[in-house]
């Protein structure tokens, strides 16, 4: 049961492909797949945390103030993560910059406190912000790598292509971020519509 | 740098949407028809500038005397989404018509991350309070320009005979990247750090 709430966030739920939230960090940090990564694991770190305290205080919360509340518990977190990180990984920080404290409004955040951590108990709720934030720390790590290979020739700043590789420069600008995203999208399209022919 | 140049920058070259990608959100959810990508750029521009205004205040004289800079996200964060509220009943007891076509967009507003992006990046910037409107009030109209034009497009999209696969989102995207290689010509005008 817990197993299979993970592995529901993984694909079914995963917030990039499926869901198309939190779109900002998405395209805006995935550069690399380093930084890719980095985001993930932050943006999880931040929904396991907040998926965990909503559903430990889901029975105190009036109804009527539920989103103010659910907002100001996930942007203590962030304010946790945002220390931390400038602590412990400055490089990264800098790097990622603006879109640390911008996981607060990450609707993906916000959307798992509300349709899942508000209605389920503790470990449930732990078990589904580890699966949909690995998921989307796939997703981010998918992305990125995609864009450094082909605008860099690199990966994790390994260069794997070989030197008569021109690199595409525009696929680690904006433009390429839309770009690749388009293309994914379609190929989970493509993937989802399979998997019902065989049903 | 004279307001001018801050403003054409904030519109053009560092478009919000298509170049630092914040309010992606907003971007693809309302911009199926025009007159709701209408709305939501008037309403956009409401709740920016008034939030930056407010969001500067608050850092220079609560936050910054007080040693409290740390709880500035928190603290942003709450302003936005009162904000937010106290717009949307304000805007319903003087102007019933603004209302009425504002009305739906400004909830969703509270999670567009265009509105906490400015208001951090003014901070970031250490700006000036004149700089800091001009520079919301110009990303805010970037915003409702990206927003436009590409929901002018998207609407010729409907029309048009895209590959079953490609229909929706991922369309979508690849257009919003081609919007934002067309923007990238900008990027030569003008510099800012």
């Amino acid at each position: 049961m817990k197993y299979r709430i993970f592995v529901k966030g993984l694909w079914e739920n995963n917030a990039v492909f499926k869901q198309v939230l939190g779109m900002c960090p998405v395209l805006a940090v995935t550069t690399s797949a380093i930084n890719g990564i980095a985001m993930g694991v932050a943006s999880t770190v931040v929904l396991v945390c907040s998926n965990m305290v909503v559903s430990l205080i889901k029975n105190i919360i009036p109804s009527k103030v539920r989103i103010p509340t659910y907002i100001v518990v996930i942007a203590a977190f962030v304010t946790i993560i945002d220390l931390l990180m400038n602590a412990y990984f400055h490089d990264i920080h800098k790097v990622l910059g603006l879109f640390v404290p911008l996981i607060v409004v990450n609707c993906m955040i916000l959307g798992r406190a509300e349709s899942f951590a508000s209605k389920n108990n503790l470990s449930n709720s732990i078990m589904d912000g580890l699966g949909v934030g690995i998921g989307f720390t796939m997703a981010l790590f998918l992305l990125g790598s995609i864009r450094e290979i082909l605008g860099n020739g690199s990966i994790f700043n390994f260069y794997i292509l070989s030197e008569n590789f021109e690199p595409a420069v525009i696929m680690i600008l904006p433009p390429g971020a839309f770009i690749t995203l388009g293309f994914l999208l379609f190929l989970v399209n493509y993937i989802d519509d399979i998997g019902k022919h065989k049903e | 740098m004279s307001f001018l140049f801050l403003f054409i920058s904030a519109v053009l070259v560092n478009n919000f949407v298509l170049n630092r990608f914040l309010g992606i959100c907003p971007f693809f959810g309302v911009s199926k028809k025009l007159d709701t990508a209408l709305g939501m750029t008037f309403a956009v521009i409401f709740v920016m500038t008034i939030a930056s205004i407010i969001t500067w205040l608050i850092q220079y004289t609560i936050l910054e005397p007080f040693d409290l800079a740390y709880l500035q996200t928190i603290v942003y964060i709450l302003v936005i989404a009162s904000l937010v509220q106290l717009v949307e009943m304000i805007i319903e007891k003087v102007s019933p018509v603004l209302y009425n076509n504002l009305g739906i967009f400004l909830p969703l507003i509270t999670t567009n991350c265009a509105i906490l992006g400015v208001a951090l990046l003014n901070i970031q910037y250490n700006f000036s309070f004149f700089e800091m409107f001009v520079f919301s009030f110009g990303s805010a109209v970037g915003f409702g320009l990206a927003l436009v034009l590409f929901s002018s497009i998207r609407e010729k999209i409907e029309l048009a005979d895209v590959p079953y696969y490609f229909k929706g989102l991922p369309i979508a995207f690849i257009t919003a990247g081609i919007l934002a290689l067309a923007f990238m010509g900008f990027t030569g005008l003008i510099k800012i750090g």
